[in-house]
């Protein structure tokens, strides 16, 4: 078992580092003078030669690039060149409501959707199941901005009964930090749920069709029993696989309830950076993200050796 | 032995329009789907006969009205008006939809067999993919969206990029599993060369899956786009696409609902029975496919 997850570790250093080459040349291979495109369409020449020169593009790609890497294993990512200050420190200033957001649409979404899928598996074709798939091919289809939107005229509008929008913090106010929460996590939360139910309801299916699950009815086991210990437990790995590759869904979204609630996290940050062109505010967050991303499949994957006693590498 | 035959025979005699009505019945929403299709595509194409009015005149008299009367959706801040926006916007889904299905099926068709015939290549290509999958696909097109003026096109290579990798690692999948078969074997052993034997026995397998495929990516491109207009960084803001009339009307939330209620539910629509579409699609031509996202 160690074999195995010291080489899933290994795994990641290449993704990693492809995903570094990705972000540096992104902007160097882009069509036209890269310190042009960051210094905008009102620069004046000086502008931009100064702003080739803070940004080290007047070196060979090279030499820019090894002393990009180098930054980057120091944890330095860079300066902002519109706020001028570290884009690390303005990622972490940002990253408790994009958190706070995230976590609170998993454990919604896999409340919601893990009982949905069993059910629908459990009385498959019945008229639960025909809701449940209507349900998720409808939450696949409906844009995020839609749902927002119609949940703020109904709950924040028409009846006053949460925040049309914004963010507190769980430090200042933990029922203000709750109540903000509520829309923009039901929001985001069908979209991940409907895969998520989606999945469960698949694989519930192919396993309650085992041999097993009609030896563990035979022997007269209570059917929660059957659904949840024999069931359930052997489908966990890939709706645990879904809940870690579902995550790249989730923070497309994020992004965009983030505008639609005006929350001040990671997905602002990043389109504010867009419209500056703030490179190095962009190459940042793209590289937190992608590690954070990495870094979650890699926690599930190490997670199998204990969900599934089985598989050995 | 005749009555062997018959059976063979029947539904080869059978008239095409029997056979269609046949398909209908046996998957009804998939066909409800098609039609729906269908339809927002005649009127998105149509959009210069059925629009009642210019989609870009500004008539301020007219601003913010509410649905009714002239104006069936109602007018914008500018007193556009919002069906006829609506109409022109389904073209610029539509066009983009398309447009990114196609490039990314014929990119990932093309680097995806490479990957799978040639192992030297494959492993180069492959961790090149997986980087590219280590950026959530959204995040990655805004970035994209950066690098340069904002256009149509701009907004079809954002998209199509981060759909490559998908469509990469479904065809290798095909043609790995392929290459190991018997006639594949047996064909390479008579001396047919690659280019032959790419056209006739390996592309022939990878078609059902990816046609499939092209139609969730042109599903998930329309959603995208409107993402990326929404987001105030996709089609430039003089188009009337949906995401960018969202986009403007949301400011006009509280007194204008209609401002987005229209184009996002015929975004719904369109997103709705494109997926549906090819949940169909799927079911028809290889009912063991599992869903990829």
């Amino acid at each position: 078992m160690w074999g195995y997850v010291i080489r899933r570790i290994l795994a990641t250093i290449p993704v990693m580092g492809v995903v570094a080459v990705l972000v540096f040349l992104m902007l160097r291979l882009s069509p036209g003078d890269p310190a042009a495109i960051v210094a905008g369409d009102f620069a004046t020449a000086e502008d931009i030669a100064q702003i080739r020169a803070r940004l080290g593009l007047d070196r060979p790609m090279l030499e820019q690039f090894v002393l990009w890497i180098g930054q980057l294993a120091r944890g330095d990512l860079g300066y902002s060149i519109f706020l001028n200050r570290p884009v690390l420190g303005l990622i972490l200033e940002r990253v408790e409501p994009t958190l706070a957001l995230s976590l609170t649409t998993m454990v919604f979404a896999i409340v919601l959707a893990i009982p949905m899928g069993v059910l629908a598996a459990w009385r498959a074709g019945s008229w639960v199941d025909q809701l449940v798939m209507a349900l998720s091919v409808l939450a696949f289809s409906v844009p995020v901005f839609l749902i927002g939107y119609g949940l703020v005229i109904g709950f924040a509008l028409t009846f006053d009964l949460l925040p049309v929008q914004g963010f507190v913090s769980l430090a200042d106010d933990p029922v203000a930090f709750a109540r903000h929460l509520v829309l923009p996590t039901v929001t985001l939360g069908l979209v991940y749920t409907a895969l998520l139910a989606r999945i469960t309801r698949g694989t519930m299916l192919e396993i309650l069709n085992e041999d097993f699950i009609r030896t563990a009815r035979a022997k007269g086991l209570a059917e929660p029993r059957v659904l949840i210990l024999h069931a359930l437990k052997n489908a966990s790995v890939p709706i645990v696989t879904t809940i870690g590759v579902g995550l790249a869904l989730l923070i497309g979204g994020v992004v965009v309830t983030e505008s639609v609630f005006a929350i001040p996290g990671i997905g602002r940050l990043t389109i504010e950076a867009v419209l500056q062109r703030d490179y190095p505010v962009i190459q940042g967050v793209i590289l937190v993200v992608a590690g954070v991303y990495v870094l979650v499949n890699l926690l599930i994957d190490l997670s199998y050796c204990l969900l599934d006693p089985r598989i050995r590498y | 032995m005749t009555a062997i035959a018959d059976t063979v025979a029947a539904p080869e005699a059978m008239p095409p329009r029997r056979r269609r009505l046949r398909l209908l019945r046996r998957y009804p929403i998939p066909a409800a789907g098609a039609a729906l299709l269908l339809a927002l595509i005649a009127c998105s194409v149509g959009a210069p006969w059925v629009a009642p009015h210019d989609p870009i005149e500004m008539n301020v008299v007219d601003r913010l009205m509410p649905p009714g009367g002239d104006y069936l959706f109602g007018t914008d801040a500018y007193g556009r008006d919002i069906l006829s926006r609506t109409l022109y916007g389904g073209r610029v889904s539509l066009l983009i939809g398309l447009a990114v299905a196609l490039a990314s099926t014929v990119l990932g068709l093309f680097i995806g067999v490479i990957a799978g015939y040639f192992r030297l290549a494959d492993a180069i290509i492959m961790r090149v993919m997986d980087g590219l999958m280590a950026i959530p696909g959204i995040l990655l097109a805004i970035a994209l969206m950066s690098l340069t003026r904002a256009s149509i096109w701009v907004v079809i290579v954002a998209i199509t990029v981060p759909e490559v990798p998908r469509v990469v690692r479904l065809v290798r999948s095909v043609v790995l599993s392929v290459r190991e078969q018997t006639y594949i074997q047996a064909a390479s052993a008579i001396g047919t060369r690659f280019p032959r034997l790419m056209r006739k026995h390996i592309l022939p397998n990878t078609m059902a899956p990816l046609i499939v495929q092209a139609t969730y990516i042109c599903a998930s491109a329309v959603l995208v786009e409107s993402y990326l207009s929404f987001l105030g960084v996709g089609t430039p803001p003089e188009i009337p696409s949906w995401g960018n009339i969202i986009a403007e009307g949301r400011l006009y939330v509280q007194i204008a609902f209609w401002n987005i209620l229209f184009p996002g539910i015929f975004l719904a629509l369109m997103v709705l029975s494109i997926n549906v579409l090819g949940d169909g699609l799927r079911d028809m031509l290889d009912p063991r496919l599992a869903r990829r996202l």
